[in-house]
């Protein structure tokens, strides 16, 4: 059994958890008479009071389409949902607020980049480089693009650390390659990866460069013009926004060259039925009445971080990790996958002679929710020679006991299955 | 803990540990993979038919304590059954897992089978316990493509 320090949080009282925990309503929930302890965070987040809110409000208050009406709901509306980019824009630090595409998610975002960008760049004999700790999301979009075009799908390796080999990542950059599509921060291993470095050695090929910042813009500040990346996604359920609402961060010139996405209303200047002139960025890739009360809800869960400041809650969610890191290596038979040296808040680990399916099954009996198979990264599992993995993905409003409640519980399915 | 010493009871996980039957086939009749996308367990099934009896059965693959015991509880109670017999106790089996009324006389049928009782508790489990069963009926209808319980 893990050693406990006796009084944990006053270690961090610079970070008053207890408060933030009562930002959301669901951590009083019960679990199997339990008291819940939510660690798949990287699965979807919790939302705070302030994001269900602005839900609520929208719909109560405000309801109306948006671009569209002359009158004062309409109006307000789209001045709350066009608000909402630029706090986007902010929180990304993109140069314009035009350069921030709303769409369902991160899939939706790579779906959106293969089937513009990609089927106008990419052409017989091309290649897509992607790294191997890519979700399914940042692989089939391009595998399907690959399929169509007669172009190849590249796959830089990773070391047993679960860390991306820089040196074979620069040694598959080519004359063919079209595109880089990398994640940011690694879903089941937790790698925060060297994209500054990645986004260089590509540049200096003049390739561009996509990011998945689906696991990164809750844990770290993305800073899309210092990285210079080219695209950068992002989605709002793991961001402390409701489900359905996301977006995709393109440099202008790059998007203004791209062909539409989907076809609808928003998405055009004028029809006829001889010709189309589509909208100017961003609304030429946002066909269709948008997902406005999702949007408004991003734009709660954007001031709820800035208000948090993540200089405030990353240092806290760091500890939160290094201690939860420490406990559960002390477990024996316990190896955990995925020990970058830079790492957020996510730890994937096996239990020898044990499957994940049945220590998950267990720890819900125990109120503990995480995640177990293979976290739609099956490549990724191939690498590590493991049909699964058990995940615990931290947020911060996570605390030290229900580390030590995991810890038990693991004990508790040893005792059991064991 | 009851509902879990119910889904874990011990022989469930003895056969887990020590799965019977746990061997490629080389002069098998039928054979089937299963996979469950689920939690990744894979199974391949092999069956040594003789006439419409099953002579011989048995499993490979890497999967959940549920899934593995299960297939090698399979594994020994089907070996010698006839097909029709094998049918008829997969709707059995099938409606112990998923909670259905029991119909008369199935407990004597399912024998061992009756330890997957627990299972009805955890619909998220169900697919562990059937994955077995659900390849096997592949195995038997000469199915090639691999069965997905998704």
């Amino acid at each position: 059994m893990a050693t406990v320090p006796e009084v944990k949080t006053s270690l961090h009282s610079h970070f008053d958890v207890a408060r933030v925990r009562a930002d959301f309503p669901i951590l009083t929930e019960r679990v199997h008479g339990k008291p819940l302890v939510y660690f798949d965070n990287a699965a979807t987040s919790q939302k705070p009071r302030a994001v269900i809110d602005a839900e609520l409000h929208f719909y109560q208050s405000l309801c109306s389409n948006v671009h569209r009406g002359v009158h004062d709901l309409s109006e307000r509306a789209t001045q709350a949902y066009e608000a909402t980019r630029v706090k986007l824009q902010r929180f990304l630090n993109a140069a314009e607020s035009r350069e921030v595409i709303f769409v369902r998610g991160t899939t939706e975002a790579i779906n959106l980049v293969a089937s513009t960008y990609g089927r106008k760049n990419v052409g017989a004999g091309d290649e897509v480089l992607i790294s191997g700790m890519e979700h399914h999301s940042n692989i089939v979009p391009w595998q399907m693009l690959c399929e169509e075009k007669g172009a190849s799908l590249r796959v830089a390796p990773i070391s047993d650390r679960g860390e991306l080999i820089l040196e074979e990542f620069e040694k598959l950059l080519g004359p063919r390659t079209k595109l880089v599509a990398v994640t940011h921060v690694s879903n089941v291993l937790g790698t925060i990866n060297p994209v500054r470095e990645i986004i260089a050695m590509a540049h200096r090929r003049n390739i561009p460069v996509l990011l998945d910042g689906a696991q990164a813009a809750p844990h770290v500040p993305v800073d899309v013009r210092a990285l210079d990346c080219d695209f950068y996604t992002i989605s709002g359920h793991k961001l402390f926004a409701p489900t359905g609402i996301g977006a995709l961060y393109g440099k202008a010139k790059l998007l203004e060259a791209m062909p539409p996405y989907q076809g609808g209303g928003d998405m055009i200047a004028s029809v006829t039925f001889e010709k189309t002139i589509y909208n100017s960025l961003p609304y030429k890739f946002e066909a269709g009445t948008p997902n406005i009360a999702g949007t408004l809800g991003l734009g709660a869960a954007i001031d709820y971080l800035n208000q948090l400041g993540f200089d405030r809650f990353a240092p806290y969610e760091h500890e939160l990790l290094v201690y939860a890191t420490e406990a559960l290596a002390q477990i024996p038979d316990l190896r955990i996958i995925g020990t970058a040296k830079e790492k957020a808040a996510v730890i994937s680990f096996v239990l020898d002679g044990l499957h994940p399916h049945d220590v998950g099954t267990v720890l819900d009996q125990e109120g503990i929710a995480v995640r177990t198979g293979h976290h739609c990264a099956q490549p990724l599992m191939e690498r590590f020679q493991v049909p699964a993995t058990t995940r615990a993905s931290l947020a911060f409003y996570n605390t030290f006991e229900e580390v030590d409640a995991l810890v038990k519980g693991i004990h508790k399915v040893k005792e059991l299955l064991g | 803990m009851s509902d879990l010493r119910a889904l874990y009871q011990e022989v469930i996980l003895d056969h887990s540990k020590r799965p019977h039957n746990h061997r490629a086939m080389a002069d098998a009749t039928r054979a089937a993979q299963g996979y469950n996308p689920l939690c990744g367990d894979k199974i391949s099934l092999f069956v040594k038919l003789d006439g419409t009896r099953i002579a011989d059965v048995s499993f490979q693959g890497s999967g959940c304590a549920i899934s593995t015991a299960s297939a090698s509880i399979l594994t020994e109670t089907l070996k010698g059954k006839t097909l029709a017999e094998a049918e008829s106790l997969f709707q059995t089996f099938h409606n112990l897992v998923t909670g259905k009324t029991p119909s008369e006389g199935s407990s004597q049928e399912l024998g061992k089978l009756a330890v997957f009782s627990g299972v009805s508790q955890f619909p998220v489990r169900v697919k562990c316990a059937t994955l077995a069963w659900h390849t096997l009926r592949s195995a038997l209808a000469g199915g090639q493509e691999p069965v997905s319980t998704e």
